[in-house]
């Protein structure tokens, strides 16, 4: 776990040496990376808490949910298929959403039927 | 809708995420997390469909019934093909990331240059690496899951196979660098291409040396991958929710993996670059060996008169659908006042907490499902062990003999039970390619045979002696 974090840490310091931005004639777009990064590694924090917990039991639905949840990408590929841009670009942008839209449906439905398996104990048979 | 209602609906659905992975902490609240994270979702969808400069309408609601058509089947299959839908659904993932890449590239670079900053090309270029060396990687691992017939399921290894992949990978990520410094020079287009090409062989290569055995941490670990190619689409696109719904999932898949390689006491690079499971020459061993076989007659005596029953399940219980009959097996021992438990190794199987789900779906209430570290010390006061189906996680070799591939797993002591019974297909070595030292024990009775013929052959054997005892 600390060479985790440690060689995590020696990448993200790599990452202002790369963000150098070159002198530009149009003026370059403002997104703040700075907050995005924050924002990754808060939630990846996040993340390893929450998982840390999860019952052994339910590692198998766990992983279809992380599928689901990672099916995100929804957000990007409809970005990239509805808005106003060249044809082979939201050509590209359809399989995507499509392929995402497969993850979130099949992932949460898949989820919960193995949930619903889960019994705490047969009513009618004595242990 | 205005940007800030946008945010405040990704903020929403970013706290329901985190909610909906903090509910699978026990089976009781873990229905509400399926709720939680299809509501964000939902939200997510919505926020974003409803903005603005959103104007294609038709296309994405064809790619949204397309999904549903694609996803509600395979939602549907039965619960062995688990670890497969799982592999495909990374492949899926990985591809989406992929494609929203290039788009992205394609764009930019010949109507907005401006916004290929450094920074943002890196995240573009890892994108793009990250999410289709996930595509082919989770594809072949599907297939391997599957039993498709030309893919191999032994590991398929040659000569400085190790240096071609890195270098293969090495090239990818040099090619992507020049990207970084020159995005939209003379060559840019064509580097791209080149660099998806190597990132798609580079999947398919990266898996192939790996073993059936493996697969519980190869998915785990792609797990991670397909959540990181969103966390990269999220850099390059500037949407927070998308880091963070990706970071959700790449830590769950890195944990997942981290506690499967301590199961099996090998590490990360050991697992994708020491191809495991060849095949040893066998070796001469002084005397022939036998195996002591046992009738279904015979182990149901035993088994009647047990006190505390162990059940260890394995990939042949699954490939048997012998669940339902297991769970027939231990009601009818339970009917006598016996204890029957299930020893549960983090390993068995094809996709962590496999054995779990199964037993789920026979009805097993999953208060007799134990963990291998807790189930251990109490295996010596165990009457009888019944293992089915399992072979690598109960074989004693793996705590003395040094030079058998398995050397250091942990492994559920069945070899400390009172009896072992182990039901077995046929004599074949198991995944790890050597011989079983549990099978040739004094105390142990091989039963051959299908599983779920056996198991429902010593069913019918005990609900009809009952009346003769």
């Amino acid at each position: 776990m600390l060479r985790i974090v440690v060689a995590f840490s020696f990448l993200l310091l790599a990452i202002p040496v790369l963000a150098q931005e070159p002198a530009s004639q149009h003026a370059p777009p403002s997104v703040d990376y700075m907050s995005l990064l924050f924002v990754f590694v808060l939630a990846t924090f996040i993340g390893l808490g929450v998982v840390a917990k999860v019952s052994r039991l339910l590692h198998t639905p766990l992983m279809s949910l992380t599928n689901a949840i990672s099916a995100i990408a929804v957000v990007g590929s409809i970005i990239v298929t509805g808005a106003d841009y060249p044809l082979g670009v939201r050509l590209l942008g359809f399989v995507a959403l499509f392929a995402s839209m497969t993850n979130v449906v099949s992932g949460f439905l898949i989820t919960d039927r193995m949930l619903k398996m889960f019994k705490q104990s047969r009513p009618g048979v004595k242990s | 809708m205005s940007p800030t209602l946008v945010q405040l609906a990704y903020l929403v659905a970013a706290v329901l995420f985190i909610f909906s992975m903090y509910w699978m902490n026990d089976p009781k609240t873990a229905r509400r997390a399926v709720m939680a994270g299809a509501s964000a979702m939902g939200l997510a969808i919505l926020a974003t469909w409803l903005q603005p400069s959103i104007i294609h309408h038709i296309w994405i609601i064809v790619a949204l019934i397309a999904g549903c058509a694609v996803g509600i089947p395979l939602s549907r299959v039965p619960l062995t093909a688990v670890p497969q839908r799982t592999a495909i659904s990374h492949a899926f993932g990985g591809l989406a990331a992929g494609l929203v890449g290039t788009a992205k590239y394609w764009l930019w670079s010949s109507t907005a240059p401006e916004q290929l900053t450094q920074f943002c090309m890196t995240a573009l270029v890892v994108e793009v690496i990250l999410g289709f060396l996930t595509f082919t990687g989770s594809l072949m691992a599907a297939g391997k899951l599957q039993e498709i017939k030309w893919i191999p399921q032994r590991p398929v290894t040659y000569p400085f196979q190790n240096v071609t992949n890195i270098g293969l990978l090495a090239l990818a990520v040099l090619l992507g660098l020049l990207l970084v410094l020159n995005p939209t020079g003379v060559f840019a287009g064509f580097a791209m291409v080149l660099i998806i090409l190597f990132a798609l062989v580079f999947g398919v290569l990266l898996i192939i040396p790996i073993g059936g055995a493996d697969m519980p941490t190869v998915i785990s670990i792609l797990n991670s991958y397909a959540g990181l190619s969103a966390v990269a689409m999220g850099f390059v696109l500037d949407n927070k929710l998308l880091i963070v719904a990706g970071a959700l999932d790449g830590s769950s898949g890195l944990i997942l993996s981290i506690i499967m390689c301590r199961a099996m006491n090998r590490s990360f690079t050991n697992v994708l670059f020491g191809a495991f499971g060849q095949v040893k020459a066998a070796e001469a061993t002084g005397t022939q060996r036998s195996y002591k076989a046992e009738t279904i007659e015979g182990a149901a005596q035993v088994l009647e008169q047990a006190n505390l029953v162990v059940i260890i399940p394995g990939y042949g219980m699954a490939v048997a659908q012998a669940q339902h009959r297991v769970r027939e097996l231990a009601d009818q021992l339970k009917k006598r006042g016996i204890t029957v438990k299930y020893a549960i190794h983090p390993v068995a199987g094809r996709m962590p907490g496999h054995m779990n789900v199964l037993l789920a779906e026979a009805d097993v209430p999953y208060s007799e499902l134990v963990e291998m570290d807790e189930i251990n010390p109490d295996m010596p006061q165990c009457d009888v062990a019944l293992v089915i189906g399992a072979n690598d996680t109960v074989n004693p070799a793996a705590r003395y003999d040094k030079t058998t591939p398995i050397y250091g797993m942990p492994i559920i002591h069945a070899d400390k039970a009172k009896a072992v019974f182990a039901i077995k297909r046929s004599k074949n070595p198991g995944f790890a390619g050597i011989d079983n030292e549990l099978y040739f024990q004094d105390r142990t009775y091989m039963l051959f045979g299908d599983a779920k013929a056996v198991v429902g052959d010593l069913v019918k054997q005990l609900s009809g002696g009952s009346g003769m005892h």
